[in-house]
């Protein structure tokens, strides 16, 4: 886990780290949002905010040995995982010192040595590879899960559902996650799909399925754990379903025209971080001054990661042909 | 051009134009793809068309690439005058299934039957930093399917006019529209409208060699030719227009005027467009050859998100520029 133990290793109480990766993210995401209107950062950038509770309580329930495969919109799932900052944001401005050697950019995030496989931006197109990486893990007796997250909008492709098929008749131990935040771009759920409650879909597969609130890290914790178990303990596929939302526009060429600022203002209302905020406040457990020195330490990890990035260098443009086959990757 | 009878309009105008007079002119035709309609259409093509036409007409669609193709493909052979949307040309891939195995094989299959009459227009291109999953130039794959007709859009007059003359086809026609001209002003007829999509077009006359290019290749090939114009060199430029069929007479007419030739495409090198053209003037105009063919395409990597390895990958003006110079020894 990225989180260094020695910020938060005063609090004995486990949430209080959930609450920091989920600042840590927020801030990384605003923050790489104004490097984009600098130009420091280019192409696609989508932003987690608002659905931070969904990779904090899957990830930190998985061990690993466990596989993890994203979407594009991974940088929440990455930092949580433990690619450090500066190797994502080095990544996303192009520099040979990024977690992809700046090849792929913010949608392509890899770190083979963590097990964090990508950063894939074709929409369900890492689907049927979570279900082979899981059958892999199954014909080798490992006892590694793989766990794939993705939106709502990929349930409707049909690699998911080849892939949820493939699962339950292979019997593999894979998590499937539906992020559903409502939109796919900018069409909403009941544009794109005849049952909106996509748990449903699961056992015309024979899968097991469970919904959350992924609006509440600690109710997302709960379900993963049980989700992991059963994955892991049955050696069977589990489609968790979490209810979640984003804040920000879809991508950084999105104008939002297809949801009211309202819709927007009250889920904000549900925002995960104030909400787990309040608990430890209720419960005695943090109090207002260390949030704040929190939040420098977040201030401050996310300087020295932009720092990084700045410090980083360009990879030579005689070296353009690496990485197209293994040989000439010295 | 006289002045008057021309206006500015950027490129996304002019194919948005183009589906607004389609629309109004064919009840039959209908727009169907991811976030046409709500969100304005991904590059904002279709902004406001949803309200204009109304979403029997507009249709957003769920993430099912080959779905929806497949359900063009079917509203195509039952009457109707589907123009299918694909976001980009590497989603294209999840439908090329229905693409190669139903749209260009029905009519074949049925004995001439089952024609199927849709237009595929798809989004490419390379140069705004999308990296390997977002930003490809694979005119080339489909080109090479027998059954599609296959467009390439490289100028705003083609962005307003291919698709009007597409939806009067009978037969799948698939258009490349390339998202880093969108943004771009050009000039075009008052009147623009309906173009021809059989041949290839000379965009500049020249004398001393031929650049033969389509696609994201036009401009940088005019601009090209600008330059080299300071330096003596007086260059054709064909924009080849329509890769699949290619139009042959165009091409061998502008390699009997000026005896040399450049294929420039973003698209990787080997096995492109420019192997099929460089193969087709060497078996029948080779004695019109002053000098070998050359050729410039993309190099072959997927496309690195890095700006200054993006623009490495495949040529630019001053390549061409270059590679012109280096042909004639005037370096
Ligand atoms: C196969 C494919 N089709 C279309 C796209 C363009 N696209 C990128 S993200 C997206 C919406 C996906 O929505 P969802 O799966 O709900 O995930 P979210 O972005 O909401 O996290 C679309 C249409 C794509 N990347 N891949």
């Amino acid at each position: 886990m990225y989180v260094e133990n020695e910020k938060i290793s005063k609090y004995t109480d486990a949430r209080v780290k959930l609450l920091y990766q989920m600042m840590l993210i927020r801030r990384f995401e605003e923050k790489a949002a104004e490097l984009y209107s600098k130009e420091k950062i280019r192409g696609f950038l989508h932003l987690y905010v608002g659905e931070e509770a969904v990779a904090v309580g899957v990830i930190n329930s998985l061990s690993t040995d466990d596989n993890i495969l994203c979407t594009y919109r991974e940088h929440g799932h990455a930092l949580v995982r433990g690619i450090s900052p500066g190797a994502i944001m080095a990544e996303m401005y192009g520099k040979k010192e990024g977690c992809s050697m700046g090849r792929g950019g913010s949608m392509h995030l890899f770190d083979k040595k963590i097990k964090f496989f990508g950063g894939n931006a074709i929409v369900a197109g890492h689907l049927p590879v979570a279900v082979g990486m899981a059958l892999a893990a199954k014909k080798q007796k490992k006892n590694e899960i793989t766990c794939c997250f993705f939106g709502e909008g990929a349930a409707a492709e049909g690699e998911f559902h080849e892939a949820m098929n493939l699962a339950a008749l292979w019997q593999v131990p894979v998590l499937f996650v539906c992020e559903n935040n409502l939109y796919a771009m900018g069409t909403a759920i009941r544009y794109t799909h005849s049952v909106v409650e996509l748990e449903k879909k699961a056992p015309g597969y024979g899968i097991s399925a469970a919904t959350v609130d992924g609006m509440d890290v600690m109710a997302v914790e709960k379900a993963a754990k049980e989700a992991i178990e059963k994955v892991r303990t049955t050696v069977k596929p589990f489609f968790l379903v979490c209810n979640t939302y984003r804040f920000r526009a879809h991508s950084m060429f999105d104008a939002e025209l297809y949801r009211e600022k309202s819709e927007v203002e009250e889920w904000k209302k549900r925002d995960p971080i104030p909400k787990l905020q309040q608990s430890l406040f209720n419960e005695n457990i943090v109090e207002q001054r260390d949030i704040d020195e929190m939040n420098k330490k977040v201030e401050e990890e996310i300087q020295r990661a932009v720092d990084f990035a700045e410090a980083g260098t360009w990879e030579p443009v005689e070296e353009i042909t690496k990485f197209v086959y293994s040989e000439n990757n010295a | 051009m006289d002045g008057n009878n021309t206006i500015k309009t950027t490129y996304r105008e002019a194919i948005k134009q183009a589906i607004r007079e389609a629309m109004k002119k064919d009840e039959r035709v209908f727009l169907m793809g991811e976030d046409v309609g709500r969100y304005g259409g991904a590059f904002a093509v279709s902004k406001g068309l949803l309200k204009e036409f109304g979403e029997d007409r507009i249709m957003d669609v769920p993430l099912s690439e080959s779905g929806f193709v497949g359900a063009g493909i079917g509203a195509s052979l039952n009457g109707m005058r589907p123009i299918v949307e694909v976001m980009t040309v590497n989603f294209s891939l999840l439908a090329m299934d229905q693409i190669v195995n139903n749209a260009a094989t029905l009519l074949h299959m049925s004995g001439g039957q089952l024609n199927v009459p849709i237009v595929i227009r798809i989004s490419c291109g390379i140069g705004r930093q999308l990296a390997a999953q977002h930003s490809h130039s694979w005119e080339p794959l489909f080109a090479h399917i027998p059954g599609l007709k296959v467009l390439s859009a490289g100028t705003h007059e083609d962005a307003r006019g291919m698709l009007l003359t597409a939806l009067q086809d009978p037969d799948p026609v698939i258009i490349f529209e390339y998202t880093f001209l969108l943004n771009k002003e050009g000039e075009l007829a008052a009147d623009a409208g309906a173009v021809n999509i059989t041949n290839a077009k000379v965009r500049r006359e020249g004398k001393d060699i031929s650049i033969i290019t389509y696609g994201a290749g036009v401009y940088k090939a005019l601009d090209a030719a600008v330059e080299l114009a300071g330096a003596g060199i007086d260059a054709e430029v064909v924009d080849v227009r329509v890769l699949r069929p290619l139009d042959n007479d165009t091409i061998f007419n502008s390699v009997r005027k000026t005896h040399r030739v450049l294929l420039v495409e973003e698209a990787w090198g080997a096995v492109n467009v420019s192997s099929e053209i460089s193969a087709r003037i060497t078996e029948n105009v080779f004695y019109e050859l002053d000098a070998p063919i050359q050729r410039l395409g993309g190099v072959e990597v997927p496309i690195p998100y890095p700006k200054h390895l993006e623009e490495a990958a495949v040529p630019q003006q001053n390549d061409i520029v270059n590679k012109v110079k280096k042909m004639l020894q005037h370096d």
